[in-house]
């Protein structure tokens, strides 16, 4: 049983208007096993919420406290976080060209791992765990996200979950740009490997359609920089009927920014 | 003549981030420029440490101490009576020696404004006779080979002939038995002028004459040592010929002169090597690579250098390829204070076919201004470029290239990729792709990107578990392996160890 507690947490980026605070007061307890779906409009801030928790250097921390068990994951290089046991799913997963999709989920494996996985059984699992996402064998011999389609990165980020096994994950808009079959093999990924680790989830998202495969536990509300609603899985239906107006500031609306 | 400087990212190339996300981490990357002026204290004590690196021990050294500096025609006249060379050689010489005075200093480039011809040694020669074996090698030299890991390589038959070019002269030379009993002709060039006379005036100096260009002049009028090799015709040589050769003498010029003559139908892969260690003084390597490719033949020839930081790298390397013959160039440019180098190859009769991949490193204080060139002469020839340098620490980068097709090459084709991965905010990489084509009936393409190793690329390996170090390590390997992956596999790991070498000190 792992908990991953965010308090109080103030963070701004640097921009060239100058400094800009995003986060503003975010708290929030995930445990092992639960998952979290955080929903808001474009802009809330609930990107930069997942980044801020993996450690990207952009994004400075103002304030507040951040631990998984009770360790300070703030005080920690992203690599350090992703030991303690953090994975972010990201939105755009960036290109390595040159490198094998091979060496990389090895090297990050024995990475996370502390030690090298053994060779036999560790081959037999990424097959299986590609296989399972409907992915080209001929995908591990691929350089790093290069030419990947929108599907196949999503993939790939869903094949590092399972396998490198984390206490908690971030996922950043997985459902975006994916097609109905490929949500679900995306989403059935995501559920096998919540079922073998048992993990918690942080599920950012802008549409609600995700939740019909990955069903959350507790529904959030994410506007202007923190939490502004939570509530059970009948929360999404209720944004799905009335979207994010009312939780907008006064002025602006979801619709007048498209 | 067209210039086009690419700085900063380019069309076609860089990494894919959302837009908003760019400008916000433009600004990141900013604010972290002044990080860097700690990193380079780091370099400095890393080459503070440079003690300890595996290349960089020196031996002793009573020959390279007795030798004179400058050069002046009773230089050039002494290096060729010690040879006892016949007289067509000597003027040769004298030729080369008269067009290095005639011709002036390039003025485009690399900064050659610290050069001075008198500050080198132009003829060392470190024992009396060459040795057969390497035990007969004098102790400290074959302790300088060992370190370089030679008589393991030898043992292991992972090469099939070595030629150890020791300061200017080759002590030590073998070639397998089967090889001879091919024909295959594979010694030191020195050699060759005494044993093969007429094989060697038949080509020398035919693909760089000795006015070619100032240092092929300088090559010409004082060379010594390098390789020649004769692949008789359809004749396939299996495994690759290597050489390899260090400059042990501070102020020494080293005007190593390869030929290679593949005849008709044959196949050869030379591999050439070097590792020198640091000095505190400027060095000087100018070295002359000719090649002649005859009809069907393939030649490759593979360089993985990695001079000391003070080194001038300036090198002619041309080959001449003949009907449906192959060139191949591989070419890995890590180290020296600044080296030009651009690997040529005419394509003199139709459907010959060449290739140059190169990769230069560029780290602080260092100018590596590398490139290609293809001469297109006859129809249905082919050439391919692909360039890759990567810059860091303020070093700079340039490719610089020509493609010629002339009028009735008709169906000829070339294809050019310049990418420059910049390590930091401070370097720099240029571009300079000269085309001249006089033909309707060809195809031309021509890529250039420069991307920066980006936050971004960083953050993702490290939020999969990889320390800073080892990601960035990671990109510049991955960025690296299109050039590594056409090499034995001694000398990609090698590339790979020199790379990651130089990039010791450009995280903080």
């Amino acid at each position: 049983m792992s908990t991953l507690e965010i308090k109080d947490l103030y963070a701004a980026v640097e921009t060239k208007e100058g400094r800009k605070q995003i986060l503003k007061g975010v708290n929030l307890v995930v445990n092992s096993g639960e998952t979290h779906a955080i929903m808001g409009p474009n802009g809330s801030g609930k990107s930069t919420l997942a980044y801020t928790l993996a450690g990207h250097p952009k994004y400075e921390v103002e304030s507040g406290e951040v631990l998984l068990d009770g360790q300070d994951l703030l005080k920690m290089t992203p690599d350090e976080r992703a030991k303690a046991g953090l994975f972010l799913a990201m939105q755009y997963p960036v290109e390595v060209p040159g490198v094998s999709m091979t060496n990389f989920l090895r090297t990050a494996k024995t990475e996370i791992d502390g030690k090298a996985p053994a060779i036999r059984t560790w081959t037999k699992e990424l097959t299986d765990a590609m296989k399972q996402l409907k992915m080209d064998p001929k995908f591990a011999t691929r350089s790093v996200n290069e030419g990947f389609s929108g599907g196949e990165k999503k993939r790939a980020e869903v094949l590092q979950l399972e396998l490198l096994k984390p206490k908690f994950a971030i996922l950043d808009e997985t459902d975006s740009g994916l097609d109905v079959d490929a949500l679900r093999i995306v989403s059935e990924g995501v559920n096998r490997a919540k079922a073998a680790s048992d993990f918690g989830i942080l599920m950012v998202t802008h549409y609600t359609r995700i939740l019909k495969y990955i069903k959350p536990d507790i529904v959030h509300v994410f506007a202007d920089g923190h939490f502004v609603k939570t509530g059970g899985p009948e929360l999404a239906d209720e944004l799905e009927e009335t979207g994010y107006d009312a939780f907008m500031p006064d002025g602006s609306s979801e619709s007048a920014l498209a | 003549m067209t210039e086009l400087h690419t700085n900063g990212p380019d069309a076609g190339g860089g990494v894919e981030a959302p837009a908003a996300a760019d400008v916000e981490m433009n600004q990141y990357v900013a604010a972290r420029g002044q990080v860097n002026e700690d990193k380079l204290r780091q370099d400095d004590e890393i080459i503070g440490q440079f003690g300890d690196y595996t290349y960089g021990w020196h031996d002793s050294d009573a020959a390279g101490e007795a030798a004179k500096k400058g050069i002046d025609e009773q230089v050039v006249r002494d290096i060729s009576a010690d040879k006892h060379e016949p007289e067509w050689m000597l003027e040769m010489r004298l030729r080369g020696y008269r067009a290095f005075l005639d011709k002036p200093m390039p003025n485009w480039g690399v900064d050659l404004t610290g050069f001075h011809a008198d500050d080198f040694k132009y003829y060392v020669k470190p024992v009396g006779k060459q040795a057969a074996t390497w035990e007969d090698l004098p102790d400290d030299i074959r302790t300088t080979y060992d370190r370089l890991g030679i008589p393991e390589a030898e043992k292991s038959r992972l090469v099939s002939g070595v030629a150890a070019q020791y300061e200017s002269e080759v002590i030590y030379n073998s070639i397998q038995e089967d090889l001879k009993k091919q024909g295959v002709i594979f010694v030191d060039t020195d050699t060759a002028v005494r044993e093969y006379p007429d094989l060697v005036r038949k080509y020398f100096g035919t693909i760089v004459p000795p006015e070619d260009n100032k240092f092929g002049a300088l090559n010409t009028a004082a060379w010594s040592g390098g390789s020649f090799v004769y692949v008789p015709k359809g004749v396939h040589v299996d495994i690759p010929l290597q050489a390899y050769f260090r400059i042990n003498t501070p102020n020494m010029g080293q005007f190593e002169r390869t030929l290679i003559i593949a005849d008709e139908g044959s196949y050869v892969h030379y591999v050439e090597g070097c590792t020198a260690p640091i000095y505190s003084t400027d060095s000087l390597h100018a070295a002359i690579v000719e090649i002649i490719v005859e009809k069907n033949a393939r030649v490759r020839y593979t360089t993985v250098q990695n001079w000391s930081n003070n080194v001038y790298n300036l090198v002619t390397q041309r080959a001449y390829v003949r009907e449906g013959g192959t060139m191949e160039w591989v070419d890995g440019n890590i180290g020296s204070k600044a080296t030009m180098k651009y690997p040529a190859c005419i394509l003199a009769e139709p459907y010959a076919k060449a290739s140059t991949m190169s990769l230069g490193f560029a780290g602080k204080g260092q100018y590596q201004d590398t490139g290609a060139k293809m001469i297109h002469l006859a129809p249905h020839t082919s050439s391919t470029i692909v360039a890759k340098s990567i810059s860091r620490g303020g070093g700079r980068s340039a490719y610089r290239g020509l493609v010629k097709i002339v009028d009735g090459a008709e169906g000829s084709s070339s294809n050019v990729v310049c990418d420059a991965l910049l390590v930091d905010d401070f370097s720099r990489s240029d571009t300079y792709p000269h085309v001249d084509v006089r033909e309707d009936d060809v195809s031309m393409a021509h890529e250039a990107t420069v991307s920066k190793v980006s936050e971004d690329q960083l953050f993702y390996l490290m939020s999969r578990g990889l320390e800073e170090k080892e990601a960035m390590g990671m990109i510049v390997r991955g960025f690296v392996e299109p050039i590594s992956r056409e090499l034995p596999m001694e000398y990609a790991l090698e590339l790979n160890r020199l790379v990651e070498l130089q990039m010791e000190g450009s995280v903080g």
